[in-house]
């Protein structure tokens, strides 16, 4: 028993620096803001219907925590019986909140329903109040690296020496060049929720984009930044992604459903996977990942025409490419940048990618199948394979 | 281009509410250009509103000259978390000492809030939380309004003895018509201070469009883009010729004859003639004459009286005088409630519906139990009905009250009430017979308006437990307790009934156990000198009315009818009993009671009200007359030697409290500051006290 699972919409907050345009504001309300902003732009959804509310968050304590999922709903104002609950899979937590609630639709469960993160890095500085288990070290369950994001990143630089800081600098450079000339052609903005930002100072403004992007940054100014994870290391504030804050929301239904109502379509969901690795190369995760999902989905990744690949480090972006053999500045992925331009607030980046593939979807009815794929701590990455709703054979 | 404005000298330093520019892009919301959007924030939390004194008025008028530099497509206001602007900054109003200084700041309010409509740039006012007097009248100078589902709003000045001198007496009108201006204006505000919900506001077109709080301000800049875009227009009405103008004044005027009963009164009358003005006049000679008409009452006595009894309600509502620390309170989860008439049965309703715990009711017999709980429970239906209870919440309470003849139900009360007959050795017995039943710390109340709370105390076990706890008819709505502390009464006692009293959200005074304690002694000897004009032989409808010229909501007679001579005549003869013959027993009263003539004044069959003949018939045929002056002049006179002799005695410890008393217990007028601050001004505490009750300056012009 499996239906056919589609994204309706998706959208953001902008994303800011922590503790910088989003000082003032609380998680929830940015949360909030992304799923008033989501039903807004599909007003066809009778709140009602709304089966669930999947909600990630990597810190579920203070104003992410309370059961953010359903805390979010009731402040969005969904109608008491609209159910929510919260989802960590840190990195990948709203990617997993959309595989969540599309494996309940693909079984028949749901019929509608959101999947979004919200991460404010500015209130819950990563690591905030983490205790691992002594175990892990004094067992060698994992090495001291491994709880250490920029050291993961380190190590695979290690693992793989073609890889070089250069090169890293010089991915960090595209992805921003590439996220500057999507605000320039009005790519990004479209898909972003203004959003209400009080300061209280300058009193209240409104974030119409993303804080973060470097526009007019240079390989030169990339190459002289320090790099704070070890001496004469490869992996600088430049080639990462910043610690940021934001929210993410998608709406996913059954695609009877969306037709039935007359819902965009803007994604079909082909098949996900999730797959471990060593925890001290987590960057690697991806590409295991991604090679589980081709095969339950039955394609190569010749197969796939575009890729929304989540850039916590450019180095773990240059491991997956090498290892499936694409190139660098390949302009199948990540056609807008990445998080190395936009940001990365943990737990919702997953619905950013997604968002980016829909509308890349758009413009290329070429192309049929596409995937969105990120790291995961600990050792993970998640691939999900989505279909292009738009794609006519012979295009092109 | 504004006047250089100081503060008046010692007014405390003003909390500035900083105007804080800002762009936003528009273009994020399908318009064009910017939005200088003006953010209101002082800096503190909701608990310290927004406020404009002269530095908050110069950093706006700052602002609104940054905000028009930059060009923009449109100026925004909006507020901080919670709150828009809670208006004037009233608390240097008190120490204004000539008019200019008074005209200055009414002129500095318009020059900066018309800017905001003469600018030339569309205005919007985002009202994102609590707007009152000038917060909402800046509001209205902007060219539209949004507003948070949750806010409330209000022009309180009448309330105040002020007028809406900002802007809001002369835009109101115009804006809305005479009709829901006089209602917003006078009616409103007369009416307790009564704030607009959300979905009124937008009714009487005070906001254009209301938006829900949780992305209020992203909602409130779509809709400025979809005017600016022309996507959205709104109508505005000319109402220069509209024919409601007469008939709203009117309206108006009635309003102000039943809060008032016929008095003259500054602050409404010159509201009046201001939303009559705007029928005709122009912005601009409106703002003339708000200021004119500002800067006339804040130079008169009654507003500072206004301002003194606004403070002091505010003040003691939080603080009790004299009260012990909240810590030596005890728990109340169990309330006896001894009586089940009507005012038991009202006292059971008020226990049951704050403190929300079970609440057992006795009485002599089980049926007069029975309807006492079965009034009280239906007290629950009816508030359901009205849909100011949730039927769950009424099912919880009414599951918590029971009634009984066995006054052994008692046990485990925490606090007893009892509100039987007014008879001291009943009560005694009373009291006696419930410390078989109760532990040594129970409280026991007496809601007694005159006996003595120290006799019900003696040959008790533990007198210490028992203290006067005297509410007000109808004692849901009178906001008044009156604690009275016998000789031997504890301070965890005293502590528990201030601690009640706070649950049942009244305003209170602690004061000595004195016969009458504060209200009633006051207003049993005020209104023993009209009946005695009245025995003398002036005529009822001369001695009646001869107060009415200051204000007093009730005429002496009306509140007789209203207490019923029954009780008045009890209270009489207690305070008579221990006052001594100051406290005269009217012939009139005694024969009314005795005859069981319940009204002075009764309705005719047509509505009106006419003095009852069978009154009339058993008033004795004096023969010296008052004049109504002699008769105002006497009452006056009584109220002030009274009220020294409660200060000199010590049965309260401020002649703060007596003015809290009069207008918490009695609904004596602010403009009257309760009563003492009116007596000062006219001279009369000079005169017959030989100093006044209140230095200059505290509650009157310095």
């Amino acid at each position: 028993m499996s239906r056919s699972v589609v994204l309706v919409d998706a959208v953001r907050t902008p994303f800011g620096k922590a503790g910088s345009l989003y000082a003032g504001t609380r998680a929830d309300d940015l949360m909030v803001r992304a799923i008033r902003g989501l039903l807004d732009r599909n007003p066809l959804v009778d709140l009602r219907a709304i089966d669930d509310v999947a909600i990630a968050a990597a810190t579920q304590t203070g104003d992410q925590g309370m059961n953010i999922g359903r805390s979010a709903a009731l402040l969005a104002g969904l109608p008491n019986t609209v159910p929510g609950y919260s989802i960590d899979r840190w990195c990948a937590g709203a990617l997993t909140a959309v595989t969540t609630v599309a494996g309940a639709i693909a079984i028949g469960a749901n019929e509608i329903a959101i999947a979004g993160g919200v991460e404010h890095m500015g209130n819950h500085p990563i690591g905030e109040g983490l205790d691992p288990n002594p175990r892990f070290l004094a067992e060698r369950i994992v090495e001291q690296d491994a709880l250490a994001m920029g050291a993961t990143a380190e190590r695979l630089h290690d693992r793989f020496p073609t890889i070089t800081k250069e090169r890293a600098d010089k991915y960090a450079l595209n992805s921003q060049i590439k996220t500057a000339k999507a605000y320039e052609a009005g790519l990004i903005q479209r898909d972003l929720i203004p959003t209400a930002a009080r300061n209280a100072e300058l009193g209240w403004g409104i974030a119409t984009m993303d804080e973060p992007p470097r526009p007019t940054t240079t390989l030169e100014a990339l190459s002289g930044l320090k790099t704070p994870f070890r001496p004469a290391g490869r992996v600088t504030a430049g080639n990462s992604s910043g610690l940021n804050d934001g929210a993410t929301a998608a709406l996913l239904a059954s695609e009877e459903k969306a037709i039935e109502l007359g819902l965009t379509i803007k994604a079909r969901l082909v098949t996900f996977a999730f797959a471990g690795v060593e925890p001290e190369v987590m960057g690697y995760g991806p590409v295991p990942a991604t090679i589980k999902a081709l095969k339950q989905a039955g394609l190569t990744i010749a197969d796939i025409g575009l890729f929304e690949i989540n850039e916590a480090f450019a180095v773990q972006v240059l491991a997956f490419l090498e290892h499936f053999a694409i190139a660098d500045d390949d302009a199948r992925v990540n056609p807008f940048g990445g998080a190395i331009a936009v940001g990365h607030p943990l737990a919702s980046s997953g619905v950013r990618l997604i968002l980016n593939l829909a509308r890349s979807f758009e413009a290329h009815p070429e192309v049929r199948y596409g995937i969105t794929t990120m790291c995961i701590g600990l050792g993970m990455g998640g691939t999900v394979i989505w279909e292009n709703p738009h794609f006519k054979a012979g295009v092109k | 281009m504004t006047t250089e404005m100081k503060l008046p000298e010692g007014a405390p330093q003003e909390v500035i509410t900083h105007a804080l520019v800002r762009d936003v892009d528009l273009a994020a919301f399908g318009g064009s250009g910017t939005m200088a959007l003006i953010t209101l924030d002082n800096g503190q939390d909701h608990n310290r509103p927004n406020t404009f004194g002269p530095a908050s008025l110069q950093s706006l008028d700052a602002a609104i000259t940054d905000a028009i530099a930059g060009k923009p497509a449109a100026i925004g206001l909006t507020g901080k978390p919670f709150i828009f602007a809670a208006g004037a900054d009233l608390s240097a109003l008190g120490f204004i000492q000539d008019r200019t200084q008074s005209l200055a700041i009414g002129k500095l309010g318009h020059d900066v809030f018309r800017r905001l409509d003469e600018c030339g740039i569309p205005t919007f006012a985002f009202i994102n939380g609590l707007a009152l007097g000038g917060g909402l009248e800046v509001g209205l100078h902007c060219k539209y309004r949004t507003l948070a589902s949750t806010a409330l709003t209000a022009l309180p000045e009448v309330f105040l003895g002020l007028v809406p001198g900002w802007g809001g007496a002369t835009i109101l009108p115009k804006l809305i018509g005479p009709e829901r201006a006089v209602q917003v204006i006078m009616l409103n505000a007369l009416n307790n201070n009564t704030m607009m919900k959300a979905k009124d506001a937008l009714k009487l077109g005070v906001v254009d469009a209301v938006f829900e709080p949780a992305d209020f301000i992203e909602r409130s800049i779509a809709f400025a883009v979809s005017i600016l875009t022309g996507a959205t227009t709104v109508e505005r009405k000319d109402y220069s010729n509209d024919p409601a103008w007469e008939s709203a004044l009117a309206t108006g005027r009635a309003a102000v004859l039943k809060k008032y009963g016929g008095a003259q009164i500054a602050s409404p009358t010159a509201a009046l003639r201001l939303i009559a003005e705007a029928k005709s006049n122009s912005r601009s000679a409106g703002f003339d004459a708000e200021d004119q008409a500002l800067s006339d009452l804040t130079m008169g006595d009654a507003l500072r009286a206004s301002l003194y009894a606004f403070n002091l309600i505010q003040k003691k509502r939080k603080k009790v005088e004299g009260a012990p620390k909240p810590a030596l309170a005890r728990k109340v989860t169990k309330v006896g409630v001894v009586g089940a008439g009507l005012m038991a049965s009202q006292l059971a309703l008020l226990l049951l519906r704050n403190l929300k715990c079970p609440v057992v009711m006795t009485d002599i017999d089980q049926e007069r139990a029975d309807k006492g709980v079965a009034w009280v429970k239906n007290e629950l239906v009816k508030t359901v009905e009205k849909k100011s209870m949730s039927p769950e919440a009424a099912q919880r309470l009414s599951l918590l009250i029971t009634g009984s003849v066995d006054q052994s139900v008692f046990a485990g009360c925490d606090f007893i009430i009892e509100a039987i007959f007014e008879e001291l050795s009943l009560k005694q017995e009373l009291f006696k017979k419930l410390e078989t039943i109760i532990s040594p710390e129970c409280v026991l109340a007496t809601n007694t308006s005159s006996l003595s709370v120290e006799k019900m105390s003696q040959g008790l076990k533990n007198p210490e437990r028992v203290v006067g706890f005297h509410f007000f008819n109808p004692v849901a709505v009178m906001p008044l307790l009156e604690v009275a502390r016998t000789s031997t009464t504890d301070d965890a006692t005293t502590a528990t009934a201030i601690a009640v009293g706070k649950e049942l959200k009244k305003v209170m005074i602690i004061c000595k156990d004195a016969p009458g304690f504060v209200v009633n002694r006051l207003l049993t000897r005020f209104m023993g000198e009209i009946t005695d004009a009245v025995d003398e032989g002036t005529p009822p409808a001369v001695a009646d009315s001869a107060m009415s010229s200051i204000g007093f909501p009730m005429s002496p007679f009306q509140l007789l009818d209203l207490v019923g001579p029954g009780v008045a005549l009890h209270v009489l003869k207690t305070l008579h009993n221990n006052l001594g013959p100051r406290y005269r027993i009217s012939p009139t009263m005694q024969a009314m009671v005795d005859q069981g003539i319940r009204n002075f004044y009764i309705k005719n069959e047509d509505g009106t009200v006419v003095v009852n003949p069978a009154a009339l018939a058993l008033i004795p045929k004096g023969d010296s007359p008052s004049t109504p002056e002699h008769v105002r002049t006497r009452a006056l006179n009584a109220l002030a030697i009274e009220a020294k002799m409660m200060l000199d005695e010590g049965v309260v410890a401020t002649a703060a409290e007596i003015d809290l008393c009069m207008l918490m217990g009695a609904g004596w007028p602010m403009h009257l500051g309760g009563i003492l601050p009116y007596l000062d001004r006219s001279g009369i505490s000079d005169s017959v006290c030989g100093s006044r009750f209140h230095p200059a300056g505290v509650a009157s012009l310095p």
